[in-house]
């Protein structure tokens, strides 16, 4: 049943000493191209608890949303090999058979992606689509499918279920269709409910009714979430813990409050500075320069090298994702020396004060 | 211009009265407001921002501010002309002032086409000068937006999304237009890159003298560059004014939601704990509630805003609202 033994030698625990649900140690994604093989991803590493909202960041093509399909395997055509370990609850995803996969997804890990309207199948009623994951998963009649279906419905905010239950999804608003979609996702009790960009196609109104959704149900049944988004100020509304990653690796893991107040790598920092939300109005938005290097040409050392504004004589070095203390990690080998600017600037020194928006 | 409630300002580049534009539904059984009864002036120099969720009518704004539709009803003037009582050879000359960029850059440059002559095409088709004339003025309008040299012969795909939109900026100004249109101009771009086309919107208004009208759902990007917003709801504004004054002193309560639900990149402690989540979405604009049409979300729904549409008002001075309590203390901002 667990072909990677949970191995005893491991040191990585969650901070309060509790085992992780979710361990990823060195994980990297090949794919195959008509230019050779390509490195999506490399030396992947960070553990979700069980319960844990965690938020994955970065800009497009970061890798973060292969990083999520990974962990339910779910790779595409051009998928060339991967290195690494997947613990998810012990058992080391990246070498189980189809057969145990199948087994996982949906029951145990299940994930949600930006577009409802092409995750569901426009033949067949929502309702038909909520049951047949528990009736694949579980040894349920049709009657107590059905029931719980029209529970789950109710529990993700769908008015008047009994009506909605046997509508087709084109018949469902954008709003509607991801609540579908959660309440599927969600209908066998998953530990791990992976989000990708879950409210990117959304209104803003709309987007907050499914946060407080998500944040809801992770907290009442103890789901823990992976949320994967471009967006800083949709992980600092829904997660507790918030991880950077740029060209293909993990550059800052944090609780969001830190990260936000004070970032540790100057890639985080940049992003931050970057949001208009942050500046004075009408003032000038400060950018990073360049742009993410290509799949095909990544430099040695430091990836961020190239950009960033502190770089110096060690950044050609590889960079190793080190502790920081208080459980913060960190790719910079500079991290110790500078002093980052964050979602505050000036920082400011105490916690809890109102922000004046300028 | 049958509908002109009001004198045109004198500085307004665009003076918009009683604009209506409907569609008809594929069936043709229905017809679409998406735009109806909407009153502003743009005024010269400014950056005017438009923002609401989707399906506000805030892009079909967009398209008839250019005349890419036409009004339905009501009128949008030009400096004070309406181009729509032009000659078809004065309006074609006419619309070169009035430009539009979109979203998507991969849309609107043509794959075969290389970023010189993408830049030169405009050109040619108002006949601008000869050929060296033109190829000057197109290599000018991509230095201006910060594109080497080199970039003239490179093709579409050969380039990032911000530089694309980079060449889309610079072939709107090769006309030297007074306005121009920015469709969600920055919502398909990475975040670190945003600030570098909304820094060049900046500057460019700076050295040219442009006017904007800046139509985004992005509450932090429209409240960063532009002077004035609209709010648009369902087909009409909601509140119009200086943006400090919106942002901070909101009138309407669908603004008030809106500040809101948006997502703010900051610390637990900072962060506002009573935040106002708005039930349901966004009704058809096919029948729209009557009265108010924000009022079937709205936390502050009475029975008089079913029956009676609110009125159009400048509560304060140069901010207008339309929702028939707002003024009063207990249900704004104030």
């Amino acid at each position: 049943m667990e072909p990677g033994q949970p191995a005893k030698r491991r040191a990585e625990v969650a901070p309060d000493g509790a085992r992780p649900l979710l361990s990823v140690r060195g994980l990297g994604i090949r794919f195959k191209t008509t230019q050779g093989i390509w490195q999506a991803t490399r030396r992947i590493d960070f553990d979700i608890a069980p319960g844990e909202r965690v938020g994955i960041v970065g800009e497009s093509g970061c890798g973060k949303t292969i990083t999520g399909l990974s962990i339910l395997r779910l790779l595409p055509g051009n998928f060339a090999g991967l290195d690494g370990k997947i613990l998810f609850d012990g058992t080391d995803l990246a070498s189980c058979s189809a057969r145990q996969m199948r087994a996982i997804r949906g029951k145990r890990i299940a994930m949600i992606f930006q577009e409802p309207m092409s995750a569901l199948d426009p033949v067949f009623t929502v309702g038909h689509q909520i049951a047949e994951t528990l009736r694949v998963h579980t040894d349920v009649s049709y009657e107590e499918a059905r029931a719980r279906t029209l529970e789950m419905l109710r529990r993700v905010g769908i008015a008047s279920p009994e009506r909605r239950i046997d509508d087709y999804p084109h018949q469902l608003s954008g709003g509607m269709r991801q609540r579908v979609m959660i309440a599927a996702s969600l209908i066998c009790g998953p530990q791990l409910l992976i989000a990708d960009e879950p409210t990117t196609a959304l209104d803003v109104t709309v987007q907050a009714q499914i946060l407080e959704l998500l944040r809801d149900i992770s907290e009442t049944s103890k789901t823990a979430l992976m949320l994967i988004t471009h967006d800083l100020g949709v992980v600092a509304e829904t997660c507790t813990r918030m991880i950077t990653m740029y060209a293909g690796e993990v550059i800052e893991d944090a609780t969001v409050d830190e990260a936000l107040v004070r970032p540790l790598h100057p890639y985080t920092s940049g992003l931050l500075r970057s949001l208009p939300h942050l500046s004075p109005r009408h003032g000038r938005l400060p950018s990073i320069p360049g742009r993410v290097p290509s799949i095909a040409e990544m430099p040695a050392g430091c990836r961020f090298r190239a950009r960033c504004a502190h770089a110096a004589k060690g950044c050609e070095a590889e960079q190793k994702l080190q502790d920081a203390g208080g459980g913060r990690k960190v790719r910079c080998g500079r991290f110790a020396e500078l002093n980052l600017p964050g979602a505050l600037h000036p920082p400011e020194p105490a916690a809890g004060a109102r922000v004046a928006r300028q | 211009m049958t509908a002109a409630t009001a004198e045109p300002r004198r500085d307004a580049v665009v003076s918009v009265r009683d604009l209506q534009v409907r569609f008809q539904t594929s069936d043709r059984r229905a017809t679409v407001k998406a735009v109806d009864g909407v009153n502003f002036d743009v005024r010269r120099g400014e950056t005017f921002g438009i923002i609401g969720e989707s399906g506000s009518g805030k892009t079909t704004i967009g398209r008839a501010l250019v005349f890419l539709l036409n009004p339905s009803a009501g009128a949008i003037l030009h400096d004070g002309i309406d181009p729509t009582a032009l000659s078809r050879k004065k309006f074609q000359s006419h619309r070169r002032d009035y430009q539009i960029i979109f979203q998507d850059p991969n849309a609107a440059l043509n794959p075969r086409m290389t970023i010189l002559a993408s830049v030169l095409e405009p050109l040619e088709l108002a006949g601008v000068g000869n050929s060296t004339e033109r190829e000057r003025q197109a290599r000018e309008a991509l230095e201006r937006v910060g594109l080497p040299q080199e970039f003239g012969e490179r093709y579409p795909h050969q380039l990032s999304g911000g530089q694309k939109q980079r060449v889309v900026i610079a072939r709107a100004l090769t006309l030297k237009p007074k306005l121009i249109v920015c469709d969600e101009v920055v919502a398909a771009l990475d975040m670190s890159i945003r600030g570098d086309v909304l820094n060049l919107f900046a500057d460019l208004q700076r050295d040219l003298g442009l006017t904007y009208v800046f139509i985004t759902h992005d509450l932090a990007v429209v409240s960063h560059i532009s002077e004035r917003v609209a709010v648009m709801y369902l087909g009409q504004f909601v509140e119009l004014g200086p943006t400090e004054e919106v942002a901070e002193r909101p009138l309407h309560p669908y603004t008030i939601a809106l500040l809101s639900a948006e997502p703010r990149p900051l610390p637990s402690a900072m962060r506002q704990e009573s935040r106002i989540v708005l039930q349901g979405e966004v009704p058809s604009p096919i029948d729209p509630p009557s009265g108010c049409r924000f009022r079937t979300r709205c936390p502050h729904a009475q029975p008089l805003c079913t029956e009676r549409v609110p009125e159009w008002r400048e509560l304060k001075p140069d901010h207008w609202v339309a929702c028939h309590f707002a003024d009063r203390p207990d249900f704004s901002s104030n």
